[in-house]
């Protein structure tokens, strides 16, 4: 158990760093030996290899990896020393698509979005459009991070958008050391700000979900139960409401690999993830409804795949090139950090899929 | 073969006890998953005690499952911490106990 580390893996020049290294370490091991077997050979013991697209249903936008954060999980290695940021240029691009594409949720994610200089103009052109469930997912730090940003719940009200937040523990102690000294007090402040606006109300229609994703190297218990005792302790300690607790599983790429192995919780971890394969949670995975863009208008099956420079496999590779039909039905690019997503009930952006 | 007496590596394997005798093996994880079930009492109660149980036993076996059984679960380590004390207050209550036995001996042993 580190300190906090203040600087992304790829300012501090980490091994890691690089996609490449990271998809050696995945085939290599315990799984180049057969040890494990691979997530292609074990998605074709139910002939469900090749993994197909299916119809498009989510467009999930990352427009940057700039954060105000360096939390220890995080699959993007995203910090405020990332510059990577999506132009005005490629978001007009992507609004082109969003009026033709059949897809009903729109779901903005980063680093923390909001840090994008063009984050609202972008979210009141793509409002206009009028997509049925439009997400951004909010850190909730960078409401209170500056004076800037403070009316960003009005914002959100305004265009009705639909705030999905990281909440890894309804205790300080367990969310701090994930997300940074500090995170938990200003996410209960940012998450009261949000109830005060009729955000997460039990009959409100302005949407507040939580992402809960586990502390360390195991993984998320019964989503269910988890919500129930989210909202008990968030209720009776802070007197926050809010509607669905997204249970997710940290998939061992990035910065949550890199914790893995210093901790040498990697096999263990990776054991565990192959114990708990669900073929029914392969039926539901993400990649084969949505499609995910990176800040610089290329595609990806997912927002892992992103991280892994494993991009579509499809003629069109970016936002620019989009067509329906040439991405309905492609192959989805895997390899074991797949595991990630069919364990138990499955995971995935929107929580359980089995 | 293993130097020492515990790895943490079998912990895995505990299915393959079923492989040299099937029936037995079967019936002892069906009543085990069935003992973990929901029931009168919480998933989460269950556990709390079997990480007692697992450190009054002393199998670290039990104590690795449970403990990340436990953070699985939402249980926070201080939950975790009052599980152990209550089985360690039920240990050394149930040693001390016996000093009753040993007080009654030399009084009747003793002019």
């Amino acid at each position: 158990m580190g300190k906090l580390k203040t600087q992304s893996l790829q300012k501090r020049d980490s091994d890691l760093a690089n996609s490449n290294r990271q998809l050696e370490i995945l085939s290599n091991g315990i799984f180049g030996s057969g040890e494990l077997p691979t997530f292609k050979t074990k998605i074709a013991e139910t002939n469900q290899f090749p993994l197909k697209a299916k119809k498009l249903e989510i467009l999930q936008i990352n427009v940057g990896y700039m954060c105000n954060q360096v939390c220890e999980h995080c699959h993007v290695d995203a910090g405020p020393d990332r510059k990577e940021i999506m132009t005005r240029e490629t978001m007009q691009q992507i609004l082109d698509v969003i009026k033709v594409t059949g897809a009903h949720t729109l779901d903005l994610t980063g680093g923390a979005p909001e840090m994008n200089p063009n984050f609202r103009w972008f979210v009141e052109e793509a409002a206009k459009v009028g997509v049925k469930d439009f997400i951004v997912r909010s850190n909730l730090t960078i409401i209170r991070a500056n004076k800037k940003y403070y009316d960003l719940p009005d914002f959100f009200k305004k265009h009705n958008i639909h705030v999905v937040s990281s909440m890894p523990h309804w205790t300080r102690g367990k969310t701090d050391k994930q997300r940074g000294e500090g995170v938990f007090d200003m996410s209960i402040k940012a998450l009261q700000e949000l109830n005060d606006r009729g955000y997460g109300m039990p009959d409100s229609d302005l949407k507040l979900d939580l992402v809960y994703n586990p502390n360390g190297a195991y993984l998320p218990g019964d989503q269910a139960t988890m919500e129930k005792d989210f909202k008990k302790a968030l209720m009776e300690d802070f007197g926050i409401s809010f509607h669905n607790l997204f249970a997710i599983t940290n998939l061992p790429i990035s910065r949550f690999l890199d914790y893995l192995i210093a901790s040498e919780n990697y096999e263990d971890y990776m054991y565990a993830l192959v114990e708990a394969y669900n073929p029914a949670a392969v039926e539901n995975v993400m990649c084969t409804n949505t499609l995910s863009v990176s800040w610089d208008g290329y595609l990806f099956d997912c927002d892992f795949n992103q991280m892994l420079d494993l991009p579509v496999n499809s003629k069109a590779k970016h936002i620019s090139e989009y067509k329906e039909e040439l991405l309905e039905g492609r192959n989805i690019v895997i390899s074991q950090h797949c595991y990630g997503c069919t364990a138990g009930a499955g995971s995935s952006c929107q929580g359980v899929v089995a | 073969m293993s130097k020492t007496y515990y790895d943490p590596a079998d912990l895995r394997k505990f299915g393959k006890i079923s492989e040299w005798n099937q029936e037995l093996g079967d019936k002892f994880f069906d009543y085990y998953g069935k003992v973990f079930e929901e029931g009168s009492l919480t998933a989460r109660e269950k556990s709390l005690i079997a990480l007692a149980v697992a450190h009054t036993e002393q199998c670290p076996y039990c104590i690795d499952a449970y403990t990340k059984d436990g953070l699985q679960r939402g249980i926070t380590k201080e939950e975790m911490m009052e599980a152990l004390h209550v089985g360690a207050a039920i240990k050394s209550g149930a040693t001390l106990v016996h000093g009753v036995q040993m007080m009654n001996k030399v009084n009747k042993l003793e002019m």
